[in-house]
């Protein structure tokens, strides 16, 4: 009998190895997937029965019985009939889950190579207007777009031109890039080779970092398996070293180069001189493994789903302290509200949302009162955030927001380059300044302006010990002092970026910081 | 490891762009990098020395002492705080007899933080000698310390 098990690093992590292979031992075909993208049916065994693959999920290696004869109580039926994934629209994890990673067959079989066969008949402009007319932004969260910067490296005067995969994913609470590639290598192969074909490059990297083993691994072997089919593009891996800067383009650019991963100052755009001083197509992996659904299927179906200016699909990620999480890629457009409860159903915890961090480290902390926002780049930047990389992560009401600004500084000194002083002095003054209010805060929880002065005070600010208020009051203008410099005068989106969760927990949860609450609108 | 690092070269290449894959390999293969291998590196790859303490400093992941017998990566990052990462990392701390960040003095475990595993809906993750653990907690604590005092 033939079955399916993940060999999602997720999968494994909740037990999907010792699954695998006591269905092995028990005499079945055991073939290993990418995930389905929903962890709270993790480790899920799909059985192939007359009536198509029935999922099983959670289940252990002491099911096996159950699960074969079809009594298993955890009997989910067709996976894709399950309200998680009935409502999503699959343009770029279609095959995740579903084949064998790195079968070639069943990556043929599934719609594959289709793209890269359309873009190699076509001259390369004609390949970049069908990027440009699909509407496809960045989606590694700038979502500058992918057509224009495309054109830009195709109209560059060179000889030697390089595409470059940042799969830096550091941003807590996203794991898209990471299913991708362990779940359908092949995808973002493809979207690289269609891209090499575009603006005529020959070689490519694929940065990952070190955090993900077994995207390393299974790119590695992907590579191998299909070097016949993008040659002579050629491609290679390159493995990070813990440093989360390196998500930055041009910081990623120079640790590519064997360099500290340091942000370069722009002009010169990446896409005129980029890796190696040559130009440079340097895009996020779903941006690169969206490519061959254009292609194969139109850039108007691509563009048909959307809102606003924000075109197609979004692989958003469910995570944090989230009942139903995982991947939903959905087009734009949808409500923070209906992700986070409808599809998310609330926090796993089972008491009340307070917090949803949206976009990784840098993105804003929004209250339940934002959950009216659609997912669309301009709706988020208007609400002082940003989409990013499309990780949601849920806090219940047990989060204390004073610490999580805290920790957006801690975060932001312990991973700046160093190259710029706002961000690399910036954050270490904001950890202080912090740390000065969580300690005024306890010391007077009604928040009083006298809580922490005279000896304490002094000790607290010994450069000029007479004049520092160490008041709530006055660290917080401080606070906003110190968020407005990094905003407008660090390098790159590390220290710019940093006040949005900071001042986000400022703004909507005031009374963490020992103020009093907001007044709640009528309207909530 | 100068004999390593000269047979690494002639199989991979010696230019400036393959420091992160060698000082990988070295990292690999002994553990971690040591300062006296530095020059070395340098010289095999024409670099200033400086050049090459600067790359090794920079990254997270480059250790420059020998690392503990078994290692425990432990996420601090939003996600896995979201789901009591703050709490277990204390515990961890205790149970193991490290602080985070540390190798324990009698040189048998380390504990160190790292920042998102991307297994980020069902935290607190770990990854104990390379292997990712999920939904950690007191139960799964007591199994990894057990499985690193051996």
């Amino acid at each position: 009998m033939k079955v399916y098990v993940s060999r999602d690093m997720a999968s494994v992590a909740l037990g999907a190895d010792d699954v695998a292979r006591a269905f092995a031992e028990a005499g079945c075909d055991v073939v290993r997937t990418g995930s389905r993208g929903l962890f709270s049916i993790e480790p899920l065994v799909e059985v192939e029965m007359d009536d198509g693959r029935i999922g099983f999920g959670p289940v252990g290696p002491q099911d096996v019985a159950a699960v074969l004869d079809g009594s298993h109580a955890s009997r989910l039926g067709r996976i894709e009939d399950l309200p998680f994934f009935a409502g999503q629209q699959r343009f770029t994890f279609a095959r995740c889950g579903v084949i064998d990673p790195l079968s070639l067959s069943d990556y043929a079989a599934h719609g594959g190579w289709q793209g890269l066969e359309k873009a190699r008949a076509l001259a390369p402009q004609a390949v970049v207007d069908a990027v440009k007319a699909s509407g496809l932004r960045g989606r590694g969260g700038a979502g500058f777009p992918t057509g224009i910067k495309w054109q830009t490296v195709l109209d560059a005067p060179s000889p030697t031109k390089f595409i470059v995969c940042n799969a830096d994913e550091g941003d807590s609470g996203t794991f898209a890039d990471r299913m991708l590639m362990e779940g359908d290598p092949y995808c973002l192969i493809e979207g690289m080779a269609c891209a090499a074909h575009a603006v005529g490059a020959s070689h490519g990297y694929i940065y990952i970092r070190s955090e993900y083993p077994f995207c390393i691994a299974t790119m590695r072997a992907a590579i191998e398996a299909s070097a016949h089919l993008v040659a002579p593009f050629e491609l290679e891996v390159r493995e990070g070293a813990g440093a989360y800067v390196c998500g930055e383009e041009t910081a990623l650019l120079d640790s590519i180069e064997g360099q500290r991963g340091q942000v370069r100052a722009k002009p010169p755009l990446p896409a005129l001189q980029g890796l190696f001083g040559q130009p440079t197509v340097i895009n996020n992996v779903l941006s690169l493994a969206a490519v061959p659904f254009i292609l194969s299927e139109g850039p108007e179906a691509y563009a048909a789903v959307g809102f606003g200016r924000s075109r197609g699909t979004m692989p958003v990620q469910l995570a944090g302290n989230v009942k139903h999480g995982g991947l939903y890629e959905i087009g734009f457009g949808i409500t923070l509200g209906e992700l986070v409860n409808v599809i998310g159903g609330g926090t796993a915890s089972g008491r009340p949302v307070r917090a949803v961090q949206v976009g990784g480290p840098l993105g804003a902390y929004f209250p339940p009162s934002m959950f009216h926002l659609p997912f669309d780049y301009e709706a988020f930047t208007q609400a002082g955030g940003l989409i990013g990389h499309a990780g949601i992560t849920l806090f219940d009401d047990s989060v204390d927001m004073a610490h999580m600004a805290r920790f957006a500084m801690e975060f932001c000194a312990a991973e700046s380059c160093g190259k710029c002083t706002p961000c690399r002095i910036g954050s270490t003054r904001g950890v202080e300044i912090m740390d000065r209010i969580i300690g005024a805060r306890e010391a007077a929880p009604t928040g009083g302006s006298e809580a922490v002065g005279g000896y304490l005070g002094k000790a607290l600010y010994s450069r000029s010990p007479d004049r520092i208020d160490v008041s709530i009051e006055a660290q917080t203008m401080l606070l906003r002092d110190l968020a407005d410099t990094m905003k407008y005068g660090s390098l790159c989106a590390l220290g710019g970026f940093t006040p949005y969760p900071v001042l986000s927990a400022l703004d909507y949860f005031p009374e963490d910081f020992g103020a009093p609450a907001p007044i709640k609108e009528a309207a909530e | 490891m100068e004999e390593f690092i000269a047979g690494w070269t002639v199989r991979h290449g010696a230019t400036r762009d393959r420091l992160l894959p060698l000082l990988h390999a070295m990292q690999e293969e002994a553990g971690y990098i040591d300062d006296a291998w530095v020059p070395t590196i340098a010289k095999a790859l024409n670099l200033s020395r400086a050049d090459v303490h600067g790359v090794v400093t920079f990254y997270h992941d480059f250790r420059r002492t020998a690392p503990g017998r078994h290692v425990v990566k432990l996420c601090r990052a939003e996600s896995c705080q979201a789901r009591g990462g703050a709490a277990i990392e204390a515990a961890a701390a205790q149970r193991l007899g490290v602080a985070m960040g540390e190798t324990r003095a009698d040189g048998q475990v380390a504990l160190e933080p790292v920042y998102c595993l991307g297994l980020c809906a069902i935290g607190p993750n770990a990854l104990v000698d390379g292997r990712p653990v999920a939904r950690i907690d007191a139960a799964a604590l007591e199994r990894i310390a057990l499985e690193v005092a051996a």
